[in-house]
């Protein structure tokens, strides 16, 4: 911050530095004692929330398992050429950390994450480690003769590929490739397909809800900002305090309202649309996550295109009618382009609060509707496959972060408001 | 906004049909809690309205859900872990985040964009990914399945509401109370005591309200570092939703809906407070 000093030139030269100098501590005084204010909160929030962040970021390339738990391998590995099978001196060291491992109880962790890679691994190691007492000199020949798999030269060019101690093999599992044993990455066949395929439906069913909470949405919002102070005030409580009310709350009455003998049910057989037999399934499947999930982030987009149209003075539409405009035209060419900034707004919060969404899908979404998010979940408690759910939990931020920084230049974060 | 006396009747049809359409999603906004409601009331174990409750017959209704809920230890147990959790990150983010609010909301703050962004990042990035980070991070620290972890892993997620609530309270603060406190002889200390806080704590109430009910209402990070001795309201729920489906889950739902009545009206009156105070409406 530069502060003029001209005025006070009636000083003397060593009097101006000194003032300088004086306002030049009280500016930094200052400084510190609002970086002072905010420092609390910046380290707790990169203690508790950016700190578990990085170390998942970490955690989707690190790959400590079979490097730390067949050491004597990897190193023997590290000289092997790949062109034929190894030598007895690595079969050898594949043999003592077998057996070692296995007094230890660790050689399990290193086989279940070979297994992450080609499946069969996982008994091809655990088979050898249970017939232990077979291993004998000269190992190659016993080992290969307890299990076959161990004559394959693809599977020892996975654990010498698997040795390093970072990975990228999350990622290519992440985005639905494989690797070749010959190191060839390339993608899967596209019905094989999961993660790629679940994060288009993620996007694709989050665009289908942000266009559901516009189509809705707006002409509520419209309602609202036209109508008097005192009604719109009553009218805002109904869309506040779905707002309020507890997120399981609301999927669990849609559970109540949706179930072939739920209430939505029973009225249309009530009305004689569909039969009693013929009850429509509205819900453990892509319709139940599309509506649950459209109510619940419906507030989402009303508050901020409500506090948008409230700026737009009616006069403008009234004065487009008095030149001669339709209805058509005055909306269309007058009222829209000035609400464009609530609905980018609204949807923006919407699209990037539903891309991430998991309890929802995960209690009404059955097997067609779920989110990636679900997918995160069930490699974290399901597969306890942590690799890779950490691998799917980056490229899930990456895709938000990168969403946010748009919204960001385009409207700018100061804009976030809250009820 | 009425119909003009010189509309035509297809503007009429299109007027009253634009409010019917809006009629429509009020409902569709309102329906699922209306429908809870009377539902927590039945006497069947069932998720659906029986004969005798759409006949009014009052052996139909019964609050025996209720009783289930305040005679279950676990549901007790879940009460009393929401409880002292979210009132313990309420506390720590309403503190962290005025701070907050007050640094950033002096000019002389650098890298002012930027400390906004992380504050607020808890409120961007998708909780499950937070969980998954705080699952691996926590339990490395050794606080997973604690209540010093799940309260910290609140406070974090609870504070941008507290900063964004008390930077708005704020951004019409009249900084010159401030110089004539000062002028008047009063220490920092005082003046904020006495002039900054009465004026910013509207503010500050509706944020930690906010952080109250993200902590009340979180589930997501307490599926993952939560520990069966940390279970919550939101957590319970969502076992039984998951598990066995009993009615007893819509007493729960009526109540917490109750208490989000509350404290709807208890922001509500704080903002219109607010804006009294500060001379805006």
């Amino acid at each position: 911050m530069s502060i003029s000093v001209e005025a006070t030139s009636d000083l003397s030269p060593e009097e101006q530095k000194r003032l300088k100098i004086d306002l030049h501590r009280s500016l930094r005084r200052n400084k510190i004692r609002a970086l002072m204010l905010v420092a609390p909160l910046v380290v707790f929030i990169i203690v508790t929330f950016v700190a578990p962040i990085g170390n998942m970021l970490f955690r989707s390339v690190d790959n400590p398992l079979v490097h730390d738990f067949m050491p004597q391998t990897t190193i023997a590995l590290e000289s092997w050429d790949e062109k034929e099978l190894p030598d007895e001196v690595i079969f050898a060291a594949l043999a003592q950390d077998i057996i070692e491992g296995r007094k230890a109880k660790t050689i399990g962790k290193a086989a279940k994450r070979l297994n992450y890679e080609k499946s069969g691994m996982r008994s091809l190691i655990m088979g050898t480690a249970r017939k232990y007492k077979k291993i004998e000199d000269p190992y190659k020949e016993s080992l290969i003769k307890i299990k076959k798999g161990w004559g394959d030269i693809d599977n020892w060019k996975i654990i010498k590929r698997l040795g390093t101690s970072l990975t990228t093999s999350y990622y290519i599992n992440a985005f639905d490739m494989e690797t070749s044993p010959d190191g060839e990455v390339s993608f899967v066949d596209p019905k094989e397909q999961i993660y790629l395929k679940l994060f288009w439906r993620t996007i694709w069913m989050s665009m289908l809800i942000t266009a559901m909470t516009v189509l809705l949405g707006y002409p509520v919002s419209h309602l609202l900002a036209s109508l008097p102070t005192k009604t719109a005030n009553i009218l805002m409580i109904l869309v506040l305090l779905p707002f309020w009310t507890s997120l399981l709350v609301r999927t669990t009455s849609w559970i109540a309202m949706l179930q072939s003998q739920g209430i939505l049910n029973d009225l249309l057989v009530w009305f004689g649309v569909i039969a009693d037999e013929a009850r429509v399934q509205l819900i453990y499947n892509a319709i139940g996550t599309v509506v649950a999930m459209t109510h619940i982030l419906l507030p989402f987009m009303i508050l901020p295109l409500y506090s948008v149209m409230k700026t737009v003075p009616p006069s403008y539409l009234r004065a487009a009618r008095s030149l001669g405009a339709t209805p058509w035209t005055a909306f269309w060419q007058v009222y829209l382009p000035q609400t464009v900034p609530g609905i980018s707004a609204g949807a923006i919060l919407v699209f990037i609060l539903s891309i991430g969404y998991y309890i929802t899908p995960a209690l009404v979404g059955g097997q067609s509707g779920q989110f990636i998010g679900n997918l995160i979940a069930y490699h974290m408690q399901g597969s306890l496959n942590w690799g890779l759910a950490a691998a799917l939990g980056v490229m899930l931020l990456v895709l938000v972060l990168g969403i946010y920084a748009i919204y960001n230049r385009v409207i700018g974060s100061n804009q976030v408001k809250l009820g | 906004m009425a119909v003009p006396s010189y509309a035509g009747p297809l503007e009429r049809t299109w007027y009253y049909s634009f409010r019917l359409f809006c009629g429509a999603v009020f409902i569709f906004l309102i329906a699922p809690i209306l429908v809870i409601v009377p539902l927590s009331f039945n006497a069947e174990p069932y998720f659906s309205f029986t004969e005798g409750m759409l006949t009014l017959q009052p052996e139909a209704f019964s609050l025996r859900w209720y009783e289930e809920f305040l005679t279950s230890d676990r549901w007790i147990d879940s009460i009393k872990n929401s409880v002292i959790v979210a009132f313990c990150a309420t506390i720590l983010s309403a503190i962290l985040g005025t701070l907050a609010a007050l640094g950033l909301n002096r000019s002389e703050l650098p890298f002012k964009g930027a400390i906004m962004g992380l504050l607020i990042s808890p409120m961007i990035v998708p909780l499950i990914i937070a969980a998954a980070g705080m699952f691996f991070f926590y339990s490395k620290m050794g606080i997973s399945q604690s209540y010093l972890g799940l309260i910290l892993a609140h406070t974090a997620l609870g504070t941008p509401f507290v900063v964004i609530t008390v930077t708005a309270t704020l951004s019409n603060f009249d900084h010159t109370l401030i110089k004539a406190g000062a002028s008047l002889g009063a220490t920092p200390t005082y003046t904020f005591f006495k002039v900054t806080m009465p004026l910013i704590m509207t503010g500050v109430i509706s944020g930690a309200l906010f952080a109250m009910m993200t902590s009340f209402d979180e589930v997501i990070v307490a599926i993952f570092i939560a520990g069966v001795e940390q279970r919550t309201i939101p957590l319970q729920m969502w076992s039984g939703i998951r598990e066995q489906i009993s009615p007893t889950i819509l007493a729960v739902a009526t109540i917490l809906i109750t208490f989000s009545i509350i404290m709807l009206t208890t922001v509500e009156i704080l903002r219109r407070r607010s804006d009294r105070i500060r001379g805006i409406s």
